[in-house]
């Protein structure tokens, strides 16, 4: 580690990026996200890679697409609308195994919506977003400083599981400064070879393919049950999540990104009232931690999930309990991010 | 402080505190019992802004003029037309706190022959632990590039040098160093040194000079 900077989650993330290898961004500027694309477009010439500023979201895409299947490590990022837009071009750089990092600094929606943060891409990003039986990874970041450990990890998991990754983070995340520490700019002869990627044959191979298109269906079925079997891979070993004072709590509340920063605070408040509140703090949106709401459903009462949306992650708590507990929710949307105090209100009101 | 005059304008680097020292520049005025405006100027930063802390400062008796789109749900450059009425009137001591880098700047040209008719301050905002600003070459070429566009001279230097509660007295210090060599290589002087009240009253290098205690006024909600 060396010394610590004041830096802004979108810039953090921008140079967590390129430190981890990544020599190629396709972007196009959008609020609350667009201090990334002009951190790339100042340093990316000085860190010998390519920052391309495309002439919409749908180009962007395709560019990652290309530069992906040329073995790069590449990355775009873009903000709730502009994801809708790179839909199609994930599902196909999903449907052609191919790794890249995607950033969603979310807003609020839906439409233009407004800018200002929110987590109500939740579905969207969980669920894959585009067309097609497929997933993404989705690191949910709470802070500047572990913006810089997911990105390096959402590069390496990507490249390791070839499948998209996607850094989550409300506007608040991408906008806010804290002082973080980065790791040394990895050096680019350690990063994983890929023998699948199209770089030329020189005559001594066979050619390398990068599609989605199959024609027969038995064949497209083959492809689609093996990704799976790598997603169950992924399950098993690559979910993480932080939990505070969950083992004798009767109320575990469940929130991602900034807002668990704002319910711990809540919650510290509510233990110090005598209240026995926990919170799970998933750090993988997919794949979900469900074990662990799993095991503390068998001790708590209920769970409550606040968010920054109507309640989306909701639905995967009440997958993961399965029905042992009520799980409840408090919400804010349309932008508006609520205070440690009316959570706790609403904690309160579970009592 | 000690002799500040009717126009104060705070420029820099985006991220190096501007907003933070702006505010408590105002507030400092006002104690000192004169009449004070707060210009939120910031067309390029959508959150955390002089808007943030309206009702504290409007408390205290501050005025602040922002445009109607601060804080909303779009992005508008519109200049409040409230602004001219502070070249109109001369009772009250005017803060511009103005948006980062160059970008931020460029509105500022729309008022350069009203500054210019008086005597004003640019002030330009440094923190050594913001990448881009952490060299003089690096600081150096966004103070002038801020100059560039707003077609007017930068006049003091701040060293705002902070880490958030990562911040020692060190820490301001070396940041101290910087704005030194930033003011040989423009002949621009230091205004002064801010920090935390905190840090502010444990800083025994001699290098820092005068120095300006911050209080918080934007903050987090957790």
């Amino acid at each position: 580690m060396s010394e610590r900077f004041l830096m802004k989650g979108n810039e953090a993330l921008a140079e967590a990026a390129m430190r981890s290898g990544c020599r190629f961004f396709f972007g196009y500027p959008i609020t609350p996200q667009t201090e990334l694309a002009a951190y790339m477009a100042k340093q990316m010439p000085k860190n010998n890679g390519v920052f391309l500023q495309a002439e919409s979201e749908v180009a962007a895409i395709n560019m990652v697409y290309g530069a992906a299947g040329a073995g790069a490590r590449v990355m775009t990022s873009s903000s709730s609308p502009g994801i809708s837009l790179k839909s199609e071009g994930i599902s196909y750089i999903a449907g052609a195994d191919l790794p890249c990092v995607i950033v969603d600094i979310v807003r609020g929606g839906p439409g233009l919506g407004g800018i200002q943060p929110a987590q109500s891409d939740y579905f969207q990003a969980t669920r894959g977003g585009g067309h097609g039986d497929y997933q993404i990874l989705v690191y949910a970041p709470s802070s500047v400083q572990e913006i810089v450990t997911l990105t390096a990890k959402a590069f390496d998991k990507a490249d390791e599981y070839r499948m998209p990754a996607m850094i989550m983070g409300d506007g608040m995340l991408g906008q806010m400064m804290e002082p973080v520490e980065f790791f040394d700019k990895r050096d680019e002869s350690t990063l994983p070879e890929k023998p699948w990627a199209t770089t030329g044959t020189g005559l001594k191979r066979e050619k390398n393919i990068i599609n989605s298109l199959y024609l027969k269906p038995e064949e497209l079925e083959n492809k689609v049950i093996a990704r799976y079997k790598r997603y169950d891979k992924v399950k098993e070993k690559e979910t993480m999540f932080e939990e505070y004072f969950t083992e004798d709590a009767d109320v575990i509340i469940a929130a991602y990104g900034t807002v668990a920063r704002i319910a711990l605070s809540s919650v510290r408040l509510a233990r110090q009232e005598g209240f026995k509140v926990g919170l799970i703090r998933p750090i993988t949106l997919w794949p979900f931690p469900e074990k662990i709401f799993a095991k503390r459903s068998e001790t708590a009462k209920q769970f409550m999930c606040v968010e920054l949306s109507m309640g989306q992650m909701i639905e995967d708590v009440r997958l993961a309990v399965n029905g042992k507990c009520s799980v409840s929710f408090y919400g804010r949307t349309g932008g508006m991010v609520p205070n440690q105090e009316e959570i706790l209100e609403a904690i309160k009101k579970l009592f | 402080m000690i002799n500040p005059k009717r126009i104060t304008i705070f420029t820099g680097h985006f991220g190096s505190g501007k907003t933070e020292v702006a505010i408590n520049y105002a507030v400092n005025l006002r104690k000192m019992g004169k009449k004070v405006i707060i210009i939120d100027y910031d067309f390029v930063n959508p959150y955390f802004r002089t808007k943030d802390a309206e009702a504290e400062l409007t408390r205290m008796g501050i005025e602040v003029i922002a445009s109607p789109y601060a804080n909303s749900n779009i992005e508008n450059p519109a200049l409040p037309p409230e602004i001219n009425k502070v070249f109109e009137n001369k009772d009250a001591y005017v803060i511009f706190d103005v948006g980062g880098d160059d970008d931020g700047a460029v509105c500022l040209g729309r008022f350069k022959r009203e500054f210019e008719k008086e005597d004003y301050n640019m002030l330009f905002v440094l923190n050594q632990r913001r990448i881009i600003t952490e060299t003089a070459g690096g600081a150096v070429n966004i103070l002038r590039d801020i100059e560039t566009v707003s077609r007017l001279k930068v006049t003091g230097i701040i060293n705002n040098t902070h880490l958030k509660q990562y911040t020692e007295p060190k820490t301001v210090s070396d940041g101290e160093k910087l704005a030194e060599e930033v003011s040989r290589l423009t002949k621009i002087p230091i205004e002064f040194t801010s920090a935390k009240r905190d840090i502010i009253d444990k800083i025994d290098d001699k290098l820092v000079g005068r120095k300006f205690p911050l209080d918080l006024y934007i903050n987090l909600k957790f």
